[in-house]
């Protein structure tokens, strides 16, 4: 369909679609290509000895292990409260909904000291784990409760509405039909949920591969065990290797743009079959 | 399966919703709950269905209390008033549900799913899922749906209620003509008089949480128990008179009453005549009285006469065929002489409850 077809029926294509590319490419696509420019006055071979070290090895893989394991927690955990947010009037019901929001306005700093005074080796909590045996603070398992602590609302906030809107007499027609409970949720419920639930996902899963300041605190940032990747791109920038942190950051940039593409494509996949779409 | 229902009571936060209903659905009969919005029939049909729970009363399916049974265990086919589909799943995906989670074979699922499509005459389309149907053939998955199991009783919560006339004109037949088939007890809610007369066996009219008549149409129509029966039930004109024995009275007229009304002594009355049992005349016949023709409706085979008879309490509506209408030629204007063929009188009561005059209809 060209776009002087869809004109008639829409008015304003033209206008508004050029105002969308112009706005993005301000706002998104040239600070990112200028991050690609920059690291591409490495040479080839430089930046791949950057890219490509033991320890930016190590880093990704406690970004995206630590962002997928938090996203994923928080998928299940935050799809608990967000069910009862959504079906149970009790009293305290608003002060635990604006208590959701909280990690969206703390300053991640503050996120982040105040988990390590609670999970620290002599923390409120941390001290009990840690006589245990488990140490949270200073190790990968702090990283992705940090990130757990940042990803809660986005999940929440995805699936509370989709969950208030779901019609009450579907779950009455599946009782009706003689279905438990349980096969009611799992193939009445859930699958109606799926998408929204990808979403609150992929939102958490991407604003944990970007989280630096609340992990700073808890992490340690002990090089090849703690150290996160946007850690790295900011020791490089400190140390003025300008090019390095920007070969760094651009696979960043690539990995989490393929990974969100595939939720993103994922996610149309299960809207059609949901007949959404 | 029959059904009965014993003086169930239910309220939602205080507010009564049914008084004491006790109705008796014999087997295989097709019965609508009729009743103005917030009469409580939509109550009824789910506590039937075991989705409320009464507060006091019981209801049996075949003689047996299934009071504590929840919806999961009665085995009674729902039509819900949205259909409630699932929307995720296909046509043949949402009538197989039932079976599924029954654990049947597959091979029996599959016989029955085909078989119960071909009822419905949705074969061709049961790869498709329910966003891509239009509302009658959304209604008929979710009937087909609900008679997966073969349930012995059938409750439809205004079946037609989302869809537009013509559609629903369809419908309604092909529901009659499906019942006649399966004869599977039915009960179907409706506020809408036609859908009633037209598709059931038999009509149990509600009012503020009570039954006032269970009749045939014909029953009901001919011979309304009360006034709300009367009123709810086609157009009828009411005015406000006094009775004493088989004579009623309104502003001067002495009409007299087919079935005597069973006041002894005077008493204050509602006195209803049918536009269509009333005659209008050009001179004064005796039992009459004058009015104004104000607006003449040709309606098809009938027409409605509009009148304003400012001694007999305003407006009046008069039926006439279109034959005497003609052979009257009535104007705007013209002043004519009205006389009731057929009079009911109801004595009126001082506690009336009224489920038509509380939604303001």
């Amino acid at each position: 369909m060209s776009a002087a077809a869809r004109r008639g029926v829409l008015p304003g294509f033209g206008l508004s679609t050029g105002f969308t590319v112009l706005y993005l490419c301000l706002v998104v696509l040239v600070p990112l290509s200028a991050v690609a420019l920059r690291s591409s006055s490495l040479g080839w071979q430089e930046a791949w000895k950057v890219v490509a070290s033991p320890r930016a090895l190590a880093s990704y893989r406690l970004s995206f292990g630590a962002s997928l394991l938090a996203a994923a927690a928080n998928v299940v955990f935050g799809g608990l409260v967000a069910w009862v947010l959504a079906r149970y009037r009790f009293p305290g019901r608003a002060f635990v909904d604006a208590l959701v929001d909280l990690p969206f306005a703390l300053p991640t700093a503050v996120s982040g000291i105040a988990l390590t005074a609670v999970y620290g080796p002599t923390g409120f909590i941390g001290r009990h784990l840690e006589a245990a045996g488990v140490r949270v603070a200073f190790s990968p398992l702090g990283v992705t409760l940090a990130l757990t602590f940042i990803g809660l609302p986005f999940v929440i906030r995805t699936l509370q509405p989709v969950l208030e809107d779901l019609d009450p007499e579907v779950e009455e027609a599946a009782a009706v039909l003689g279905a438990s409970r349980w096969e009611t949720f799992r193939h009445v419920l859930l699958p109606a949920l799926v998408p929204a639930a990808t979403t609150g996902f992929a939102l958490a899963f991407a604003r944990g591969l970007g989280e630096y300041g609340s992990i700073v605190f808890i992490s340690g940032n002990m090089p090849m065990r703690t150290e996160i990747a946007p850690l790295l791109v900011m020791t490089r920038l400190e140390q003025f290797d300008y090019a390095g942190a920007a070969a760094l950051a651009t696979v960043l940039l690539l990995a989490s743009f393929v990974l969100l593409l595939t939720i993103n494509r994922l996610q149309a996949w299960t809207r059609t079959r949901a007949g959404a779409a | 399966m029959s059904i009965v229902v014993r003086e169930v009571e239910k309220a939602f936060d205080a507010t009564p919703v049914l008084r004491g209903v006790s109705l008796e659905i014999p087997d295989g009969e097709l019965v609508a709950l009729l009743g103005p919005s917030g009469c409580g029939k939509t109550t009824l049909l789910r506590i039937i269905a075991g989705l409320e729970s009464a507060d006091a009363g019981e209801v049996r399916h075949d003689g047996e209390d299934v009071s504590a049974r929840s919806a999961r265990e009665r085995n009674v086919g729902v039509v819900f008033q949205h259909y409630a589909l699932f929307r995720h799943m296909t046509v043949e995906e949402n009538v197989a549900f039932a079976l599924r989670v029954r654990r049947r074979p597959r091979a029996q699922v599959a016989a029955r799913v085909a078989e119960l499509l071909r009822l419905v005459q949705l074969e061709g389309l049961k790869g498709r899922y329910p966003q891509q149907l239009s509302g009658g053939q959304r209604q008929r998955v979710a009937l087909a749906r609900a008679l997966a199991t073969e349930p012995r009783i059938l409750l439809l919560d205004e079946p037609f209620g989302a869809l537009d006339a013509r559609v629903r004109q369809e419908l309604r037949r092909w529901l009659r003509r499906l019942h006649d088939e399966l004869h599977v007890t039915s009960v179907f809610v409706t506020h809408d008089q036609e859908e009633a007369f037209e598709v059931a066996d038999r009509v149990v009219l509600m009012n503020a949480g009570r039954v006032e008549q269970v009749g045939t149409p014909a029953q009901v129509f001919e011979e309304p128990a009360s006034a709300f029966v009367m009123r709810f039930l086609g157009a009828v004109n009411a005015f406000k008179g006094w009775v004493e024995g088989d004579r009623a009275f309104v502003s001067g007229l002495d009409l007299e009453l087919v079935a005597p009304a069973s006041a002894a002594h005077r008493a204050r009355a509602h006195v209803f005549v049918r536009p269509h049992e009333l005659d209008v005349h050009r001179a004064p016949v005796p039992g009459s009285f004058a009015a104004n023709v104000d607006r003449v409706l040709p309606l098809g085979a009938a027409v409605r006469i509009e009148l304003s008879a400012p001694g007999f309490g305003g407006m009046v509506e008069a039926e006439l065929d279109v034959r005497r209408s003609e052979a009257l030629a009535l104007a705007p204007g013209d002043a004519v002489h009205l006389s009731p063929r057929r009079v009911r009188v109801f004595p009126s009561r001082e506690d009336e409850l009224d489920s038509l005059t509380a939604s303001g209809l």
